[in-house]
């Protein structure tokens, strides 16, 4: 176990230093001098200007900075956002906004998912099932921004059962709703899986086989059918993870949840490159971590994937 | 407490059909037998002939879309087809306990193996405390064969092997102690050895019990051997039924004729003990498939190759295959795969590789085939080392030795047509243009009997044994000299295993080909080897000619590979 975890971290170095390589030659390209930008409309002292530009190392070339870059993030050192805050303490205040807003939508997804998807499988080709396709389709091809909107209209402005924008109190009962339409595309693929993968673990031999031992209906489809069925759902909630990401950020921006997703939003928009750079490297270690977990998971799972002995 | 008059089953004018997109397929057409307490039943027939639907349908588990869709089960007088679904529930695991066919798929990989014994016995209320249950099923696993059971519950499926796996459905099977076990072709997975431990096994424990069992086989010999009835179906009707020996000796209908003829465990017998008969068994009509006329093709290129001694193509010389076995870490073990083989295979002739699993049979057919490279050794064919060679050379050796697996299912690509797959060995190797191919692709359905059309159809829509010959055809498609068959007709049932064989034996004589058979069957080595080799654990333990080892085997584990074909102590008077 210990050496898979080794393993799986050191193959997740060169992910990390290919990525923010990608990020920050990206954020490099953009057009504009950023220490201009920090002046806004005002004219700077071009004595001053290239004293900040010295200190930021914008006068050495790419690789340079890039390296100066990567010795930072290697020492917890994010740098400074435009006002003035450091890029740590932004990170500290919307990380756990986001964390609750992703937690809340996997579980969404898991349990609403994983329910409709077991019983659309275990009734294949009925009404259940495939009015199941026809609403999972439906939310799998309108973008996650339309939802937005309409879960919005009608769920917080016509019924009044939600606020419309959370604002500065991110508490559990005003995320509810940015949650659900986070996780509607997801639950949407998590049906679609689901079912399939019921289906097929109904097909195996050890289920009969388990009916025929003299258990009953009750016990053969959680312990012999959900069971297995669970394995390919869970490797892919890793992927979901990314898309959980994506998602968060455009509905942060419109719900205006004061997370990272609203926050890299705004980063963007404005040109803050310290704050997009940070965020982005900080997003995509936690989607390595989170993944190297799933793996893990994967192993209890199924005891066949044994990593090493 | 039983009552000795009414039978413990009774099935009476079982219908059953699978609904399809064009409408219903009758399974079963009124299949009607009883089992007695105690008594000993087994079904016999080719794949498709209904009998392990007839099993399935006693429990109400038909696969798919099946329905029972006429008739009664009366199991103890209480009609299974119309009960309930918690009334089979309670039939089910006590009172009619079911092993079924594949060890490696009927367990479930993600429980340990203690958990689903476990899950059985408290299931059928034999235990309830978690102590009991568990107390309980070590000792069903002790007595399925599973010698250290306190140790393994622990561990999964995946960390068995297939003999052990059957021995826990086995116990599984009987944990509930049931009146009437259903086996479900319980062995067919298995190699011969194992196979006889496990009947025997098996045997005894249901003996003991008083257990009712109800085999399901395709095996005749096996059949015979087990069991006091005998039912031999056909097409979803029972052909012939009756006491064991009676039906082998005297059978009355022509399947179950045919079915004899062909089982190749009786046959081998038959020429052993029968040999003045096969005169007039010559001359038989064509019903009496294959094995009468491979027996005779193989005496008479026998007789030939006595006469005239040719040249060994193959010569294989200290052949050792060493594999490292990773341990965890960076350690390793050394595992000696195949260890100081030697033989030699004269040209055109059959030479056997006979062995159970593990023995390294396999791991001979890869070094030859240059798939795996040899630890030391030399393998020359014809004159030449092949375990020197650079790829260009052996892609050329590859034109004269071509290779043909066991499974027909997983050998063809699902997506290529069977034109295109028997076509692709030439285009690899560059040989002649498109229109030459399609000539050659047509000479060749021609040479293996299969309808030139089938060269457009695609590999789910033909049988296992057209499958096989596809195989056999694309093997030959370079014209090759040599041909590896690994298991070549393992897969396949009786009447269709003679078949093929009797297709490679045609083959060899008129393109003269030499076949390194390798099988797990010595009943099949019977009638096509000229020569056996036996292997185990990596060693060749005795080497032959196939009359030699048949009639006065050297080896005490030649020995038991021989006893443990199965119907082998069976005399029939043909």
């Amino acid at each position: 176990m210990v050496f898979y975890v080794i393993r799986r971290i050191l193959q997740a170095i060169p992910v990390l230093i290919g990525t923010t390589f990608l990020i920050y030659f990206l954020v490099f390209a953009m057009p504009g001098n950023p220490v201009q930008a920090l002046f806004g409309d005002k004219t700077p002292n071009p004595a001053l200007l290239a004293e900040l530009e010295k200190q930021y190392h914008l006068n050495e070339p790419f690789i340079v900075q890039y390296l100066y870059y990567l010795r930072d993030v290697v020492t917890g050192n994010f740098g400074v956002s435009f006002s003035g805050q450091s890029v740590n303490d932004v990170l500290a205040r919307t990380f756990p906004v986001t964390a609750r807003l992703a937690l809340m939508a996997v579980v969404i997804e898991m349990v609403v998912g994983v329910t409709i998807g077991l019983v659309a499988g275990l009734r294949k080709g009925k009404l259940f099932d495939l009015s199941s396709l026809v609403i999972s389709l439906l939310f799998l091809s309108v973008p996650i921004f339309v939802i937005c909107f309409i879960g919005q209209f009608f769920l917080g402005f016509k019924l009044g059962w939600f606020r419309t924008t959370v604002g500065a109190d991110a508490s559990i009962p005003n995320l509810i709703l940015p949650a659900i339409v986070l996780a509607s595309s997801l639950v949407a693929i998590n049906i679609r899986l689901t079912r399939g993968s019921v289906i097929e673990t109904l097909n195996n031999d050890f289920v009969r086989t388990a009916y025929s031992k003299g258990l009953s209906r009750r016990r053969v489809i959680p312990v012999h059918v959900l069971r297995n069925s669970l394995i390919p759902v869970t490797t892919q909630l890793g992927a979901d993870f990314g898309i959980l990401l994506v998602g968060a950020t455009v509905t942060e921006g419109i719900f205006n949840v004061p997370g990272v997703g609203n926050t890299l939003y705004q980063a963007i928009i404005r040109g803050e490159r310290p704050t997009v750079v940070s965020f982005v490297t900080v997003m995509v270690l936690l989607y390595l971590v989170v993944n190297i977990i799933i793996d893990l998971i994967y192993a209890v799972l199924d005891p066949r994937i044994r990593y090493v002995k | 407490m039983t009552d000795t008059r009414t039978p413990l089953l009774e099935v009476k004018d079982l219908e059953v059909a699978f609904r399809t997109q064009r409408g219903s397929v009758k399974a079963l057409n009124g299949v009607s037998f009883t089992i007695e307490h105690g008594e000993t039943v087994a079904i016999v027939g080719e794949s498709g002939s209904g009998k392990s639907t007839t099993a399935a349908a006693i429990i109400n588990l038909l696969p798919g879309t099946g329905q029972i869709t006429n008739g009664q089960v009366l199991f103890e007088g209480q009609d299974l087809a119309k009960a309930s679904r918690s009334q089979l529930e309670h039939v089910r695991g006590r009172g009619i306990g079911f092993v079924p066919q594949d060890p490696m798929s009927n367990l479930n990989p993600v429980w340990s193996v203690g958990f689903q014994v476990e899950e059985t016995i408290r299931a059928n209320g034999v235990a309830t405390s978690p102590r009991d249950v568990k107390k309980k099923a070590v000792e069903v696993l002790k007595q399925a064969g599973l010698d250290d059971a306190d140790k393994r519950m622990r561990q999964f499926p995946h960390q068995f092997s297939g003999g052990m796996r059957q021995r826990v459905l086995i116990g599984i099977g009987l944990s509930g102690d049931p009146k009437l076990l259903i086996a479900d072709e319980p062995t067919s997975a298995l190699d011969v050895t194992v196979q006889r431990r496990i009947l025997d096994h098996l045997g005894t424990l249901t003996g003991d019990a008083g257990t009712a069992v109800l085999f399901i086989t395709h095996d005749l010999g096996l059949a015979a051997e087990r069991a006091e009835k005998l039912i031999v179906m056909y097409k979803g009707d029972i052909v012939e039924a009756g006491p064991s020996l009676e039906v082998l000796q005297n059978p009355l209908h022509p399947y179950t004729q045919r079915l004899i003829a062909a089982a190749p465990s009786l046959a081998s017998r038959r020429i052993q003990g029968s040999e003045q008969k096969l005169g007039e068994l010559k001359h038989d009509t064509e019903t009496d498939a294959g094995s009468v006329d491979l027996i005779t093709a193989a005496e008479e290129r026998a007789e030939h190759l006595a006469a005239n001694p040719s040249e060994p193509v193959i010569q294989i010389r200290d052949l050792t295959k060493v594999f490292k076995i990773r341990t965890g870490g960076f350690r390793s073990v050394d595992f000696t795969a195949v260890d100081k083989v030697s033989f030699e295979i004269p040209k055109g002739t059959t030479t056997a590789l006979v062995g159970e699993s593990g023995s390294g049979k396999s791991t001979v057919a890869k070094l030859l085939l240059g798939l795996e490279s040899a630890t030391s050794g030399s393998i020359s064919v014809g004159g030449r080392d092949i375990t020197t060679l650079n790829r260009r050379e052996l892609f050329r050796l590859r034109r004269t030795m071509q290779p043909v697996f066991q499974d027909p299912y997983g050998t063809l690509d699902p997506l290529v047509n069977i034109g295109n797959t028997i076509a692709e060995p030439l285009k690899i190797h560059g040989v002649g243009d498109r229109d030459s191919r399609r000539d050659r692709v047509t000479e060749l359905l021609e040479q293996v009997a299969l309808p030139v059309e089938l060269a457009d159809r695609y590999p789910n829509e033909l049988s296992g044994g057209q499958r096989q010959r596809v195989a056999v055809a694309r093997a030959l498609a370079l014209k090759p000299e040599i041909i590896v068959l690994d298991e070549a007709v393992s897969a396949l049932d009786v009447l269709v295993q003679a078949q093929i064989l009797q297709l490679l034996a045609e083959l060899q004589s008129e393109l003269g080909l030499t076949y390194l058979f390798i099988t797990h069957d010595l009943a099949v080595v019977r009638v096509i080897a000229d020569n056996v080799c036996v292997m185990q654990k990596g060693r060749i333990v005795e080497q032959a000619s196939t009359d030699e080892v048949f009639a006065s085997p050297k080896e005490q584990y030649t020995r038991d590979l021989l006893d443990a074909i199965p119907g082998a102590g069976i005399k029939i008077g043909v």
